[in-house]
């Protein structure tokens, strides 16, 4: 393993861990924009630069910005005062750290991995291209397909529910009518109490 | 110790940083997020295999992981509409309020 592997192996997992555990949902989005930046590198040093181009620009670029407005959008950018771990975190973190003693046991223990590492192997666009278009252009087409219906899906479940005329005004009636009761309480109390 | 048992350690722990956060936070997103890490130690480890394994030059490690990215971005925008869909709903995104399915 070289040098530069371990140091952004290393410094891609605390932004992870980071992304995890901080309070602050901003915080959490931005270290998780570290740990994408530094997958990317990953996957630099594993000789893949065109994955690793479309990491950055996927990832980075588009899922982290969706991320970020999603987090503005919900008003949760505040830093939290209640608890922000779930009542039985206790079980879901041995959870993780059993799937992690597996997945490495059997990383480490296999004898069916392979020893030497091959010489790079050439990966230009051109070939990409040439595969995308020839032998993967079926599942080409349908992750095209999956992509324009997976967009208008969204748009379609985030737009605003539109709801028939009577029943909305009920709905936006009923807790103003709540509130003006309340008020009107408040206020006889507050009377009642100064006099 | 192999580079190939080092990526695939490294993407082992990433995916169980994804698995305990999407686990135990509470907020919507953030499980939202592990579950985009778990998606991308798997790609590390599609990676790996492709640069270390029998026959890199056919490229299918990559191709999967190319497809790969693009799902990933199709399930963030959809979960993230459904977020944004259920707050607008229950003003919270605490996963331990939101549990009822008629709302």
């Amino acid at each position: 393993m070289s040098l530069p592997f371990i140091i952004i192996a290393v410094a891609t997992l605390f932004a992870a861990a980071a992304a995890m555990s901080l309070r602050n949902l901003v915080h959490c989005a931005l270290s998780l924009v570290v740990a994408l930046a530094g997958l990317a590198a990953l996957y630099l040093t594993l000789d893949a630069q065109f994955v690793g181009f479309a990491q950055i620009l996927v990832y980075v670029g588009a899922v982290a910005i969706l991320i970020v407005f999603a987090v503005l959008l919900t008003r949760s950018d505040a830093t939290p005062n209640q608890a922000i771990l779930a009542p039985g975190w206790l079980a879901g973190i041995v959870v993780s750290a059993v799937v992690f003693a597996t997945l490495g046991w059997a990383a480490l223990n296999s004898t069916g991995l392979p020893r030497e590492t091959p010489p790079a192997p050439v990966a230009t666009v051109k070939n990409i291209g040439d595969l995308l278009m020839t032998q993967y252009v079926l599942p080409l087409e349908v992750i095209g397909l999956l992509l324009t219906a997976a967009l208008i899906g969204a748009v379609i479940i985030a737009m605003k529910e539109e709801t028939p005329k009577s029943s909305s005004s009920r709905r936006e009636s009923a807790p103003s009518e709540k509130l003006e009761r309340t008020d009107v309480r408040c206020y006889q109390a507050e009377k009642g109490g100064h006099v | 110790m192999t580079p190939l048992q080092g990526c695939l350690l490294v993407s082992a722990l990433l995916f169980a940083i994804g698995l305990a956060g999407a686990v135990t936070r509470r907020n919507a997103i953030l499980a939202l997020v592990g579950i985009e890490l778990m998606l991308n130690a798997a790609n590390l480890n599609f990676i790996a295999f492709w640069r270390y394994g029998a026959h890199p030059e056919a490229l299918t490690g990559m191709m999967v992981v190319i497809f790969s990215i693009a799902i990933a971005a199709a399930e963030a925008a959809v979960g993230l509409a459904l977020i944004i869909a259920i707050y607008r709903h229950y003003r919270t995104v605490n996963l331990d309020e939101i549990n009822n399915l008629k709302g």
